[in-house]
């Protein structure tokens, strides 16, 4: 196979990802480093390389579309970034030390817990009180709601920075945006609002993945060949899944894609321990 | 200007960031496919990426002498800008209304991108 016919093809790939991912809300990026190394075999640093920089456009591509809206809260996204941003230099710095074979194995097991993660009801724990810092640092906020301004309380501040920690040490550690984690923290932890959490997610992920980038470009990860095409790729299928997500029944999507998430998963937990990757 | 108008101003934006950012990468991926389509992708082995291509001061520079892959490689660095250029806009909104808590936890969270980007890591 030649570089034209390969490019093609990773593009169609990234493009599928990237749209199944904006449709069903799993996130395109985190496809991409299973589908590049078990099918076309390519070094797993390189496609982390590829995929965390495709997490960057589609993060920023959509943030026209969530602002829009007015339920991000930039105080709680810039605050918990510093926990975001730390973590994941912390875990990009470590992609050099954890064998190939570990991150392939501990990728594979983000993944399950991810396609789990979309299946699951999730219910609304909204505080019902503030933490004191984060009435200190001001970050209760408040949203438009169907009968006007709806007002919430952020709790356990420093449990929810923790996890962000890990987030951004997950997200370094495998180029991935860990949306799903960093939602956790936000609405489970926290108590805040779902909408609210989601596109706050959104806009911290960019800004975490931005600061793996700098380490990643620097170790050579960032190859120009792949990762033209995973970026061209997710970003014009993330834009097309998100156009028709009001029209689109995603029920039964979501099941299948959330299926191929997960045996994906298994595949790279197996060529983890098999020695398939980074044997 | 209200926090809601900032934002918007902000998102608008950062979509023409990235579609720049695609049509820059778009533009080097032909001229890399037009001239090295026929050779072998050469990924299943990781050997690392030329010094040209590894730091964002190096890629602007090489821009003089431009190939395929420092076309790519500088709209890609466009692209990790975005998210960099959203933070430095928030500033925008914080210091206005004199909330210095937040403009030193927003210059706490630039620090760490520049240290990221703007340093050399072995």
């Amino acid at each position: 196979m030649d570089l034209a016919a390969f490019s093609g093809i990773v593009f169609g790939v990234s493009a599928l990802a990237g749209f199944l991912g904006s449709l069903t809300g799993l996130g395109g990026g985190v496809v991409v480093t299973p589908v590049l190394t078990i099918l076309l075999g390519v070094d797993l640093h390189y496609a982390i390389g590829a995929s965390l920089v495709s997490v960057i456009a589609t993060s920023s591509g959509a943030a026209a579309a969530y602002v829009k809206e007015g339920y991000s809260n930039l105080r709680v996204g810039m605050f918990l970034e510093i926990a975001t941003t730390l973590g994941a230099v912390a875990g990009a710095h470590l992609t050099a030390v954890v064998p190939a074979s570990a991150l392939a194995v501990l990728f594979g097991i983000v993944l399950l817990y991810s396609a789990w993660h979309s299946f699951r009801e999730r219910k609304e724990a909204v505080a019902v009180r503030s933490d004191p810092l984060a009435i200190r640092l001001r970050l209760d906020g408040s949203y438009p709601g169907p009968a006007g301004v709806i007002r919430y309380h952020v709790a356990r501040v420093k449990a929810g920075f923790s996890l962000m920690f890990g987030a951004g040490v997950l997200s370094g550690l495998l180029g991935i945006g860990s949306g799903a984690v960093k939602v956790i923290a936000m609405d489970q932890v926290m108590g805040i609002p779902f909408k609210v959490s989601t596109t706050t997610s959104n806009f911290m992920i960019g800004v975490t993945a931005a600061a793996s980038a700098g380490v990643y470009l620097s170790r050579g990860y960032v190859d120009p060949g792949l990762s033209m095409p995973v970026m061209l790729g997710v970003l014009a299928g993330s834009m097309t899944g998100a156009r028709i997500l009001m029209h689109a029944r995603t029920r039964l999507l979501r099941v299948v894609f959330a299926a191929v998430v997960g045996l994906l998963a298994l595949e790279m937990i197996y060529n983890g321990f098999s020695g398939g990757i980074g044997g | 200007m209200t926090d809601v108008r900032l934002e918007k101003v902000i998102g608008t934006l950062l979509q023409i960031g990235v579609l720049s950012a695609a049509a820059v990468v778009l533009t080097g991926g032909i001229w890399l496919l037009a001239g090295a389509g026929r050779s072998v992708p050469a990924y299943r082995q990781f050997h690392g990426e030329p010094p040209d291509l590894r730091s964002p001061h190096r890629v602007v520079a090489s821009l003089a002498h431009p190939t395929p892959e420092i076309v790519i490689q500088f709209g890609l660095l466009l692209l990790i800008a975005t998210p960099v250029a959203r933070v430095m806009f928030s500033l925008a909104g914080f210091a206005p209304e004199r909330d210095w808590t937040y403009v030193v936890i927003t210059l706490i969270v630039l620090s760490v991108l520049a240290y990221s980007l703007l340093i050399p890591h072995g």
